[in-house]
């Protein structure tokens, strides 16, 4: 274990230890296995399934049994046979403590969660959306996520060391290249951006961060019914324009729903995380920062490195299947482990070192199948923007104290808060 | 050395081939994608961009 991960190992548990948030106050010991780390790094307890039997039955955050699927080719093959591996059966599960819910209110909530569905019905949903996020579309958003980073840099030049990477920056960026892409009214957005804020942070109670979830929907039900009116450029007006009979207004709500979910809260831990891994490692952070040509390589390496996903959605085996040559039954749960699997051996040679230079494209921290995060284009090129703008910004950034407050409850993992300074200060 | 093949009816559009090998793949305006060359030299990037090809619409075939 390394220095760096010892200290992580404390404070890991110190915030989590803090957290009357999300879920509850639990300790570290109850965090499911598959969302267990150690700093930057997935729990030695995965890495020990993965070279061992490579699958073991874990308890699921709701209370189900699951296999838990650790090695990289067995995550390749769940993760790209849909036919196999149902995202489905989803709909019908009510987690423990939600309220009941009619069918039709189900539906009305499914609505446009391409995550919620298999092929045909996914394919469909998916077909529509592809178009938004091509390369061509990417960099006609590209000078817009420009402006965005450099804004954000000004305001915390302006305010001086320190300063707070994850709430000044990470958090702020990926959300208003949200409302870019979907088309939200700058009018709307400061409003939209504390809303997203408040949805977000987990030091606020379940049922505050429920509240502003509806009233999220809510302004994407108004968002939707202005663009069914009135469609725009961007993403929303672009489903109206070319698909707005085929989808309904809940799938249109739902679309955008995932979007701004989807979007935005991996991004941001990836932006915050990243940068706290690359000023662990300076000669790495000073390529980044100076080859214009490293940024590419060093954001696969990042996301393969840091497995911000724990797992991604769960999947019913539709039929008998076998894994790592244990038996699967027709109906049981299969879970991944995204960490584990990005540093398998199989997908390349010591893969618990960090190393920028080497960018391996086999990654799994986007998926794999038909379920590929459709935002990969668009996560690449905000990480790709963002990380060199920070640190030529802030050519000596580093963290202010000693503090780290990874984040483990949450299914995507990520830091709290970034307190980094600069300069003399 | 094999045949590239891309099924259009498959891709998901995710790009992954445009990102590793931009002189052999591209992507119509709906996404899906679409190769540059017809009979390009399947080792190297092309390889690779196969291998990275989320959905499974690329394949080499082997003479």
């Amino acid at each position: 274990m390394t220095e760096t991960a010892r200290t992580t190992t404390q404070s890991t548990a110190q915030s989590t230890g803090r957290t009357a948030r999300g879920p509850g106050a639990r300790g570290v010991e109850e965090l499911p296995l598959h969302m267990q780390r150690v700093g930057f790094d997935p729990a030695p307890e995965l890495g020990a399934i993965r070279d061992g039997a490579g699958v073991r039955k874990v308890r699921t955050p709701f209370g189900l049994e699951a296999w838990l699927v650790t090695r990289w080719s067995d995550v390749r093959e769940v993760l790209g046979d849909a036919g196999r591996f149902s995202n489905e059966w989803q709909g019908a599960f009510r987690p423990p403590g939600m309220p009941e819910r009619s069918p039709e209110e189900i539906a009305r909530l499914r609505a446009g969660n391409l995550l919620a569905f298999d092929p045909p019905a996914h394919t469909r949903l998916r077909r529509m959306l592809t178009p938004e996020f091509t390369g061509r579309r990417m960099a006609r958003l590209e000078p817009r996520v420009r402006e965005i980073v450099d804004q954000h840099l000004d305001a915390m030049e302006q305010a001086g060391p320190p300063a707070d990477l994850v709430a000044d920056f990470a958090l702020p960026v990926p959300s208003l290249v949200i409302c870019e892409l979907l088309g939200v009214p700058y009018g709307d957005r400061a409003e939209f951006q504390r809303r997203s804020a408040r949805l977000l942070d987990l030091s606020s109670p379940m049922d505050e961060r429920m509240r502003a979830q509806e009233e999220q929907r809510d302004y994407m039900a108004g968002l939707v019914a202005r663009e069914r009116a009135e469609p725009g450029e961007e993403l929303l007006g672009m489903l109206v324009r070319e698909h707005g009979e085929e989808l309904s207004t809940d799938e249109l709500i739902g679309i955008a729903n995932l979007l701004l979910i989807a979007g935005h809260e991996t991004t941001s831990n990836m932006l915050g995380l990243g940068t706290l891994a690359l000023m662990d490692h300076p000669d790495q952070l000073a390529l980044v920062r100076d080859d214009p040509d490293a940024i590419g390589p060093a954001v696969e390496e990042l996301l393969r490195w840091l497995s911000i996903v724990h797992s991604g959605t769960i999947k019913s085996a539709t039929g008998p299947a076998e894994i790592a040559g244990q038996p699967i039954a027709e109906g049981e749960l299969v879970m991944l482990s995204i960490p584990a699997a990005n540093r398998d051996t199989a997908l390349l040679e010591d893969p618990e070192r960090l190393d920028v230079r080497r960018g391996a494209l086999g990654h799994v921290a986007f998926g794999h199948g038909v379920h590929h995060c459709l935002g990969a284009p668009l996560a690449r090129m905000e990480m790709r923007i963002a990380f060199p703008a920070v640190l030529q910004r802030f050519p000596d950034l580093r963290p202010a104290g000693e503090d780290r407050r990874f984040r483990s409850f949450n299914v995507v993992y990520g830091m709290e808060s970034l307190p980094v300074t600069w300069g003399g200060a | 050395m094999g045949a590239l093949r891309a099924d259009r009816g498959v891709c998901i559009g995710a790009g992954m081939c445009v990102m590793t090998d931009s002189a052999v793949f591209d992507q119509d305006d709906d996404g899906i994608v679409v190769l540059l060359e017809e009979d390009p030299d399947t080792d190297g990037k092309v390889r690779a961009a196969v291998d990275a090809c989320p959905s499974g619409a690329l394949s080499i075939t082997e003479d």
